[in-house]
This record gives structure tokens, sequence and C-alpha cells, in this order.
């Protein structure tokens, strides 16, 4: 029987690769750990994801400081807002400076509202509210 | 040994060409709207300006970098490359690109950042480089002994496949309703796939350098610190994009692997400095060969992103330029300064026949590298201060309003807007210079 050569580059390669998918996965499962209670409740907003992607919100805007530059990041403007979703309805509706009229459709609005509420849920992404340990890593504080 | 087929690399290096002429315009244009809001609201707005902009840059270096790939294996198969399949794949590309321009221009979105085309045209993109997968390493097969370039190659393409699969996991509503997982798993995808091109594209790199050199001690595709070199760029592909989402409020773990990980880096900046020297007196003798002066441009653009990159990836120091134009610096200057630097000294080497690549380049051409070289500071320098004044606003306990904040980074957009037609002009004399090379030889 004709034995296999693994050259030293390939087993690292290989041992990098397991490390990563394991990695990766550890990831995957993360949605597992979460109650059905709490997954009918996230239903609505994760239509409200698709509605953010489909007008290409993420185009001027941020969640969490990640998207564009031209807008304000959005992650807490239901919080910023009062909690008053007729003037997130308005933001949709009257554009401003650059930013044009949306003709959402009203279930596009309660999804995409849905969805707003869900991201300041999570936490605060004011970099204000963030403490900094003594090992250089920094941590939200402030919820 | 050379095959007797066509370099099939070439026709990808072309398309890549159409792609990042668009990809300025659009980025010129979107830059306008920083300054005059209402240019182009009531037609493109930025809403499409920004994707026709990323996208095509995007496509202009993955494209570019297939090209690159295909060209350097024609150069190293002993037999010949799998042509068919490269026509495969580009009429798959051609696909994707139709219906994704024609995505953006009918406003008709549904993706995620950097891919906001509607999903179903991600399915030729990924078919594409199955078909490519399969090309390299059926040309691969042939070559008994790898050099470290092959090795990135196929480590490119490899995760790029995987990558751009994971890129559409939130089409599945597991992913897409938990969202601190589903912002997780696409900084993933963002920061590993950028890390994958980087394989390709320094692959690229060091498959040019070796070609270049006629120093047989000083190649590098064999040297134990080359694939010492690739092992931790590899290591960093896979676990270093952490430093993205420090702020997301997602485990620890992710966060405190990113941060160790990313410091592996001063490994790479130290080496680079440490070269320096070495390099200069190189640089001197091959300065003329435009192919090796873009190269050097690379190394500089590498010892300036990095060093800022390290710096980004300290926690406390990301506070501060997360969420800013600091960032946008450092994805133009690795962008410009690096991936297009690399793509255009393989268009110089593949592009052009070897009887017709001199050591005396026309006037035009240099005048065209220094006034890319200084667009890309000036560039880099408008959008780290606007970047900074942003990050100050941002920890300011008396903020003022976002609109009043943006109003006094405008002298910094209006910089970045001169720059950017700057490096638009610049890159165009290199296209049209290709372009008509291209033209002159044939196909």
């Amino acid at each position: 029987m004709k034995s296999i050569k693994i050259s030293v580059p390939a087993i690292f390669f290989i041992a990098l690769c397991l490390l990563f998918l394991v990695f990766s996965f550890s990831i995957y499962l993360k949605p597992y750990s979460i109650s059905t209670f709490q997954k009918n409740e996230f239903e609505l907003a994760g239509k409200g994801r698709l509605v953010w992607q489909k007008y290409n919100c993420q185009a001027c805007h941020q969640l969490y400081g990640l998207g564009g530059y031209l807008g304000p990041d959005l992650t807490n403007e239901f919080r910023k807002l009062n909690k008053n979703e007729d003037a997130l309805r308005a933001f949709f509706k009257g554009g401003m400076k650059q930013m044009p009229q949306f003709n959402l459709s009203k279930e596009e609005e309660i999804q995409l509202i849905e969805f707003l509420k869900s991201t300041d849920a999570t936490g605060n992404a004011d970099p204000r509210k963030y403490k900094i340990l003594s090992n250089g890593m920094t941590e939200q504080y402030e919820k | 040994m050379k095959s007797k087929v066509k370099n099939p690399g070439k026709q990808f290096i072309v398309l890549a060409l159409f792609l990042l002429s668009i990809g300025l315009i659009a980025g010129v244009l979107s830059g306008l709207i920083y300054i005059v809001p209402e240019f182009l609201k009531e037609s493109l707005g930025f809403i499409s300006l920004r994707p026709l902009h990323v996208s095509s840059v995007m496509f202009w270096i993955i494209i570019g970098a297939t090209g690159c790939v295909y060209s350097g294996m024609w150069y190293l198969a002993r037999k010949p490359v799998i042509k068919v399949l490269s026509k495969i794949q580009m009429a798959m590309w051609l696909i994707a690109l139709i219906g994704i321009y024609g995505s953006y221009l009918t406003g008709n979105f549904g993706g995620r950042e950097y891919w906001e085309f509607n999903p179903v045209w991600a399915l030729p993109i990924a078919l594409s480089w199955v078909v490519f997968l399969v090309g390299f390493i059926s040309m691969a097969k042939s070559i008994k002994r790898w050099p470290v370039y092959v090795w990135m190659w196929l480590t490119g393409i490899i995760f790029f496949l995987f990558i751009f699969s994971e890129n559409y996991l939130w089409i599945f509503p597991y992913f897409r309703e938990n969202f601190v997982t589903d912002m997780t798993i696409q900084w993933k995808v963002n920061g590993s796939l950028v890390g994958s091109l980087n394989q390709l594209l320094y692959g690229t790199s060091f498959f040019l350098m070796d070609r270049i050199s006629k120093n047989e001690n000083a190649k590098i595709g064999f040297s134990k610190l080359a694939f010492g070199m690739y092992f931790l760029g590899l290591t960093n592909l896979m676990f270093n994009w952490g430093h993205h989402i420090y702020n997301l409020p997602t485990d620890n773990y992710i966060r405190y692997v990113a941060y160790i990980v990313s410091m592996t880096e001063w490994i790479f900046f130290v080496k680079i400095i440490y070269n320096w020297k070495k390099q200069l007196t190189e640089f001197k003798t091959y300065y003329s060969f435009f192919p090796y002066r873009f190269l050097m441009a690379t190394e500089f653009w590498v010892f300036v992103n990095m060093g800022q990159a390290i710096l980004m990836s300290i926690p406390v120091l990301n506070l501060y330029t997360h969420g800013t134009h600091v960032t946008v610096a450092h994805s133009m200057g690795t962008t410009i300064g690096i991936n297009s630097m690399i793509l255009l000294a393989a268009g110089f080497m593949f592009l052009i026949p070897k009887t017709e690549q001199t050591n005396k380049p026309a006037r035009i051409l240099s005048i065209a590298y220094w006034s890319l070289q200084i667009s890309l500071v000036l560039l880099f320098v408008s959008l780290d201060i606007a970047g900074f004044k942003k990050g100050q606003w941002q920890l300011d306990p008396n903020q003022s309003s976002f609109g009043t904040m943006m109003e006094t980074l405008r002298p910094w957009f209006i910089l970045l807007v001169i720059s950017g037609i700057g490096i638009m002009s610049s890159f165009t004399v290199f296209i049209v210079y290709l372009l008509k090379k291209v033209l002159k030889n044939g196909k």
C-alpha cells in the first residue's frame, strides 16, 4: 500500500484550519442558547433587518460604529428619540439633507422600528459609556 | 516552464481595469456629496453611488487578483492551464457583474455592506470561485515542490470561498434574528475576506519579486522566513478580525483572541524596518523598472497602514478611532496603496510583452506615479484628521449635534475630494497606457 507523505507546511495548514473551524462554530452555535420566547420576539426584528438592507440604510448609517459615515449611528436612535415611534416614522418619510424620502409600506415601517428597538436593547454604542481596563481592553459599563 | 497556451490571466486583469475606472468615477462623485449634499440626490444619490464605488473597487481587487494567480500559474505549471475553466469563470463573473450593476442602478438592494446587491447575484460569484479552485488544483498538481506563493494562492482561494459563503448566513433567520451574533459573523467575514485577498495579492508580490530579482540568494519562494510570515498572515486572517467589534457586546473570548493575535503584527512591522536599508539599495537598482517601482510603493504603504492598524487594534485606542474616518483612511490606504500597487505591478509585468518592458519609462508614467503617491498621502491625511476630529466629538461630554460636527469637517472633505480627483487622474494614465498596450499586442 502506497503511503501518503504530507509536507510540513501542509501539517501546519491543516492544524490552523481545524482551529479556525472550531472557533467559527463556537460563534455559529450562539443563537442556540436563546430561549423560545426571545426567538419569537426577534422574528419581527429579523424582518426589520431585511428592510434595513432593502433600503440600504447601511450606506450612510452605522450600528455599533459599523457602516457608513455620512449619517449618525442609529444603534440607540430609538432611545435618543425618547422611544417615540412616530418620530422614527417622520424620519423615514421626511428625509433630510442627503437622506431621501423613503416610501416604506406600513408593514416595513413596523419591522424597521422593531429592528431599531432590538439594536437599542442590546446595549449602548456611545463610546463614552465604555470603561478602560488595566490590560488595555474596553468594556461597556452602561447599557 | 511556459505553456504554449496564451496567458488566461490577462482577460481578468483587463476586466479589472475597467471596473477600477467605474470605481474611481463613483468614488469622486460620492465624495462630492459630502460637500454638496443635494448633488445627484434625486437620481442616483449616495445610496447607489457608495455601493457602486465600493463594490467596483472590491471587484478590481478580486478579479485583478484572479488574473494574477492565473498569470503566475501560467509561468509555473508544467501543463497547459485549463483554458475552458478560465472561460467559464469569466462568463460567470460577467453574468454576476451585469446583475450587480443593474441591481445598483435600479436601486434593487437587499445585501449587506460592501455586497449591497440582490443576493441572487452572489451565486454566480460563488460558482466562479469553485471553478477557480478546481482549475488551480489541477494546475498546482504538476508542481512538485510548492513555493510559498503557491501556498498563499491556494489559501486565498479556499478561504475566499469559505468566507464568501459565510457572508450569506444571514439569509437564514437562525442567524439574522440574533443581532449580536449576526453582526459578529458579518465582521468576521469582512475581516477575514480582506485576509484571503491579501494572501492572493501578497503571494503575487512574492512571485513578482522572485521574477524581478536577479540575485539568486534574494529569492524568497522557499525561504523559511517567507513560510513563517505566511503562517503568521494566515493566523491573522483567521483570528484577527475581532478588532472591528471591540464595541459590540459579544463574548469576551472573541475580543481577547483578536487583541492578542493582532499584536503579532508587530513582527511584520519590525521586519519591514529591519529590511529597510537593504531594500533601499535594491530600489536604487531597479527604480526605472515599473513593476518594481510599484512594489516599492507597496512596501511604503504596508509600513504606514500596518503602523496605523496595529494602533487601531489596541482596544483603548480603538475606542477613539472606531466609527470614524480613521477607519476609512486605513481601508483607502490598503486598497489603493497596497492592493492596487501590487495589481499595477502585475499589470505592467503580465500585460506588456517582455520585449517591450523597458528601463526607460515614458515621462508621463513617472509623473502619474508620483502624483498618485502624493494624492494618496493627502487623501490619507484628510481622512485621518476628519477621523480624529470625529473621535474627539464622540467622546466629548458636551457633544454638539451630528450635523454641526460634520460641518466642522468640511475643509477636510474638500481636501478629500481634491486628492480623490488626483488619484483618479493618475490611475487613468496607467489604465489607458495598459489598455493601449493590450490593444496593440492583441489578446
